[in-house]
């Protein structure tokens, strides 16, 4: 599994997202620059100029035609894929720290950082998919998250009913997409370790929370239960869901340095961990980082992962075919069971 | 002022977490309360009965007495005239001018004679008060009652495991917890406490009780439950060790213990002293001690104070028990005869310049002697024109058994071995010309062999950094360290070096061989089995290497054609890397070694490894907060040498039960696990259908397609590349450049 390493950027990674299709990498870092990377042989194929502070979020829509990002020049902006023309700019008084379009890429939320006199805001706007249409500056719907701690992150549920947000606390919340009211709200993580991370499953009716409290948790959707559990030795700021067939979730994080007065890459446990799904064990790690893992990311269609670091880099890596062989005794059993 | 004890509040500062510790029994036993002011009045009973002219007399005649211990004058003396009022009542009051001083009164003349037929008796007017007072003291005998008979727990009940497995304690954050060693899986839980301790535990030598450490003194835990089974009260202690028997303790401070009047447990007695020395049984003080400073300049050369070593333990056990001893530095030996702790033969055993001493670590058999004793090994070094002697005395008969000269020694180390057939004296000596060029030489006493001949290994390269006896055997390692170049930064390389006795006749040891030399290392600690044969060489508390090397002295393979006339076949059987590693510990039954990092030394990594006495990685766990690890140790074994010399011929028959065992157990164990994967396989899926299904009609519902538009594009990109996608790539590669210019 020989890692590709795009080192475009100048600083610190803080998200990498794939495109539906697996076929592109879209990366932000610290640096002002978002990149689009081509994920077979990790030649760049773009960048997106125009913000002028640290970038925090990106995401892309289904059809791989409009880019969203957000940072720290307090604006989100919507970029055409494949010409880097910027279409849109929304403006807020805070930064940005989280976006991602709804499954059906008609909608994008943003989430606004909480500061004195600014509380978290989770802003959605309509979104024309059309790149050459007028994108409109009226929000479809405001969350002020008043009563609950910073928001961290948020997202899309299936069909857009939810959103789904993270918090400062360790806490998971459920609001109602089309109205804003607060449905439900689990403590799901250790009380103040913030949560990091969250990511969908391919039909987004489960998602994976990271936090610093070194575990990541499966929920379901619907209820925000806590279906599984993975515990690591380190605070963890990422992690994603293999899609099917593998049963796999991966996890990123790492000591960040201010936190230890002498980290070495060992101590500093800069590792991308395999986890088994259902089973909650251990499988495997990647080493390779030499600062923490900001971000990990799964391909839509399996066949590889990125990880973007303190350090950089964004490390691709394609998985060999043992990695789709590999089957606890019992899977083996059931797919012998279905007839495979 | 030290808080005394009623000040500090139990709940808080005493409390393990389950029960309080309850001193009201003691309280109401020894009820205190203080009379201001009466403190420094002393009675005097059993004083003659003179008539009132000589009552001048008299008490001029006593004040000589009373005087001797304190200040007091006569205006101070009280002597009441009986109720005809011609003659003395026989008794009188006195005050000193401080509690001290009466206290002092007490002590020293209570139950003095006076002259042939009087004999006082000097009381405090306080006890006076508490112990005498009307109704207090009932005229007719009671017979004391004997409380019935309780079942007190087993305290060796661990011993009686189906499995003969071995327990450990392991402190964590601020959990003590003890646990069952199930190799490589995970220990199962004997019993867990949140703050059982305030520094750390420690097991008694044979493993009966484990000791918390509390600022109010120490605590013995026991039993299946884990009930308390003692606690020795001593406000502020640091340190606890046992004697080898377990039925005696004794404990530390560094600050000098303050103890008020009405302490329930401990008397003025114990005020301003360090140690104690407690009988395990009663949970009483036997007696009491205060530090003795090492002599040695108490400022360094910048005129800071030096950090004062103390040593520890400071009182040595010899093995029996029946003696401790404490050395008073360049002077002598003081030996302490148990149970009463009186100094034996009323003096210390006087030894100028003496620097440590041993005790033998079993009852010494010697040649041609059959009466009791034990034996210590000592060292002086040079003074003046007199050579630097190591020497071996017997106790109680305070003989010297052997001696021998030393010389230019700079230092010396006493090894016994666990037997007590030898004693290693590792002597350091310098050159003549240069103090700094330091090389070792071992000394070794043959205890049990006629006059006790020494025989001496030289030829070591270096100072010998380490060494050690492989316990109930006599063979030994030793680790050299080179000499360091000044101002480098890494340490030096160090040579491990093992010897073994050459083959002799009979039941005869013969002369020390080398074995081999391993060199180029960075190892410093030793650690061996304690059953012996198998050793653990390692490199403990470095920031650069932590490796461990696992040694077999009877390899059972081809023997070297160099080795056949030694009595060991070594061979390097394995090896670990524990990153971060600062302790080592064997198990008793000597087939497991746990080694671990510990948050104390240092914060990466810290958590514990398991280790086969063949360095076979069985268990690694990474603990955060991880302190201490302590296995718990067993008494001696039981077995006759017959009996074990029986099992160990059956060797095979018995291991091949245990494989079986061990089998059945891991097969079971792992049902259980593939059950439980199993289940949660299925649960799983269950979910999935549902969720999927559930997804599927609402999207139908809305009238949408089946799966989402970020999911089609997956599909999109699959079609076109019949299932695989195929991504070409072309490089163009320019071989050849070259400029022709055409006029």
């Amino acid at each position: 599994m020989r890692p590709i390493l795009l080192s475009g950027h100048e600083r610190a990674l803080t998200q990498v997202k794939f495109s539906k299709e697996g076929d592109l990498i879209f990366s932000v870092s610290k640096d002002h620059i978002p990149s689009a990377w081509y994920s077979a042989n990790g030649e760049r194929f773009g960048a997106y100029k125009g913000h002028q502070g640290a970038l925090w979020t990106v995401d892309v829509d289904p059809t791989t035609t409009l880019l969203a990002t957000g940072g720290a020049d307090n604006t989100m902006r919507l970029w055409e894929v494949k010409t880097g023309r910027e279409l849109k700019k929304w403006e807020f008084p805070t930064s940005i720290r989280r976006c991602e379009f709804s499954e059906d890429g008609r909608q994008l939320l943003g989430v606004t950082e909480k500061r004195t006199g600014q509380l978290s805001n989770v802003v959605v706007y309509d979104i024309n998919p059309d790149p050459d249409a007028e994108q409109t500056d009226e929000e479809s719907l405001r969350i002020v998250v008043e009563e609950l701690p910073r928001v961290t992150v948020a997202g899309f549920s299936s069909l857009g009913r939810y959103i789904i947000t993270g918090h400062d606390n360790g806490s998971v919340a459920q609001w109602d997409a089309k109205t804003g009211e607060l449905l439900n709200e689990v403590y799901s993580h250790e009380d103040g370790m913030s949560v990091t991370d969250l990511q969908w499953s391919a039909d987004r009716t489960y998602f994976i929370t990271a936090s610093k409290d070194k575990t990541a948790k499966l929920h379901d959707t619907q209820t925000l239960e806590v279906l599984k559990t993975y515990v690591a030795d380190t605070p963890l700021n990422s992690a994603a869901i293999c899609p099917s067939p593998t049963e796999y979730v991966i996890l990123g994080g790492g000591q960040a340095a201010m936190d230890v007065t002498t980290t070495s890459a060992r101590q500093g446990k800069f590792e991308a961990r395999f986890y088994h799904k259902i089973f909650e064990e251990e499988i495997g790690r990647v080493r390779g980082h030499f600062g923490p893992l900001n971000y990990v990311a799964v391909s839509p269609d399996g066949k590889c992962y990125c990880s973007g670091g303190e350090d950089g880099y964004v490390r691709v890596h394609h998985f060999d075919p043992p990695y789709f062989d590999f089957k606890y005794e019992v899977e083996k059993e059931k797919q012998r069971e279905l007839g495979f | 002022m030290a808080p005394s004890f009623e000040q500090l509040d139990p709940e808080t500062e005493y409390e393990d977490g389950e029960e309080e510790v309850d001193y009201s029994d003691l309280r109401e036993q020894y009820e205190v309360r203080m009379e201001e002011g009466l403190d420094t009045f002393i009675v005097i009973d059993g004083l003659p009965r003179v008539p009132s002219g000589s009552k001048d007399k008299l008490v001029k005649f006593l004040l000589r007495k009373l005087t001797t211990v304190g200040k007091t004058k006569e205006e101070s003396v009280y002597m009441p005239m009986d109720e005809a009022g011609d003659m003395t009542a026989g008794f009188a009051f006195v005050e000193y001018e401080t509690p001290a001083q009466a206290a002092a009164a007490v002590k020293a003349l209570h139950a003095t004679p006076l002259d042939k037929k009087h004999t006082i008796a000097v009381n405090k007017l306080t006890d006076i008060e508490r112990y005498g007072r009307e109704g207090r003291i009932d005229e007719t005998y009671k017979e004391p009652e004997i409380a019935p008979f309780e079942e007190k727990e087993h305290l060796r009940w661990w011993l009686g495991d189906q499995e003969g497995r071995d327990q450990f304690v392991m402190y964590r954050g601020d959990n003590v917890g003890v646990y069952w060693n199930e190799k490589d899986d995970q220990p199962e839980q004997v019993v867990d406490r949140m703050n059982w301790t305030e520094s750390f535990v420690q097991w008694s030598p044979k493993g009966t009780y484990l000791t918390s450490m509390h600022t109010q003194g120490v605590q013995l835990w026991g039993g299946q439950n884990w009930s308390r089974q003692k606690r020795f009260m001593h406000p502020g202690v640091n340190l606890v060790d046992y004697s080898p028997d377990e039925r005696y303790v004794t404990t530390w401070s560094h600050r000098p213990m303050q103890v008020e009047e009405g302490n329930p447990i401990l008397s003025l007695e114990e005020d301003g002293k360090n140690y104690i020395i407690w009988d395990v049984a009663t949970t009483k003080p036997l007696r009491s001690f205060v530090t003795l400073d090492v002599p040695g300049p108490t400022q360094d050369a910048e005129g800071n104070p030096t950090k004062q070593k103390i040593q520890w333990p400071a009182f040595k056990w010899s093995a029996d028990a029946k003696y401790v001893a404490r050395m008073t530095q360049g002077q002598g030996i003081s030996v302490y005869e148990l149970p009463g702790m009186n100094l034996m033969d009323k003096h210390s055993i006087k030894i100028d310049g003496i620097m440590d001493f041993e005790w033998s670590p079993t009852n010494p058999q010697r040649d041609n002697i059959r009466e009791y004793e034990q034996l210590f090994c000592y060292w002086t070094p040079e003074m003046g024109s007199n050579p630097a002697k190591v020497g071996l005395m017997t106790v109680p008969t305070k003989e010297v058994v052997r001696t021998r000269n030393l010389f230019n020694v700079s230092d010396a180390k006493l090894h016994w071995q666990s037997e007590s057939a030898f004693v290693c004296v590792k002597v350091d000596r310098h050159s003549k010309r240069n103090k700094n060029n330091i090389s070792t030489n071992l000394e070794i006493f043959r205890v049990r062999e006629k006059g006790v001949p020494v025989e001496v290994v030289d030829n070591l390269s270096g100072a010998v950094i380490n060494f050690a006896w492989e316990p109930k055997g006599d063979r030994f390692i030793l680790i050299t360290a080179g000499e360091v170049p000044a101002g480098a930064a890494v340490p030096p390389k160090t040579a491990v070096s093992f010897f073994c006795p050459e083959k002799a006749k009979g039941t005869a040891v013969g002369n020390f061989k080398l074995i081999r030399t391993v060199d180029k290392k960075n190892n410093n600690a030793i650690h061996w089995s304690p059953t012996g044969r198998f050793a653990v060489v390692a490199t403990v508390l470095s920031q650069q290497s932590f490796d461990l090397d696992f040694w077999d002295f009877d390899f059972e393979g081809e023997r070297e054609e160099t080795d056949k006339d030694l009595t060991a076949n070594l061979q390097l059987v394995g090896t670990g890397d524990h990153y971060g590693i600062t302790d080592i510990e064997w198990d008793p039954s000597g087939r497991y070694v746990a080694t671990s990092a510990s948050v104390w030394k240092h914060r990466m990594e810290n958590g514990y490894h398991l280790y086969t006495f063949a360095g076979q990685t069985l268990r690694e766990e990474p603990l955060e907060q991880f302190k201490q690890w302590a296995w718990r140790p067993r008494p001696e074994r039981l077995l006759s040498k017959d009996e074990m010399k029986n099992v160990r011929k059956n060797l095979r028959e018995y291991s091949k039960q245990f494989e079986e065992l061990d089998q059945a157990k891991k097969s079971s164990a792992n049902k259980a696990v593939v059950e439980y994967r199993r289940q949660q396989l299925e649960e799983w899926l269950a979910w999935r259908e549902r969720v999927e299904a559930e997804l599927v009609e609402e999207r139908q519902e809305l009238g949408l397609e089946e799966i989402s538009e970020e999911r089609a594009a997956l599909l999109v990109a699959d079609e076109g590349g019949e299932g695989q996608k195929v991504v070409e790539e072309i490089f163009e590669e320019i071989l050849e450049e070259s400029e022709e210019v055409i006029e």
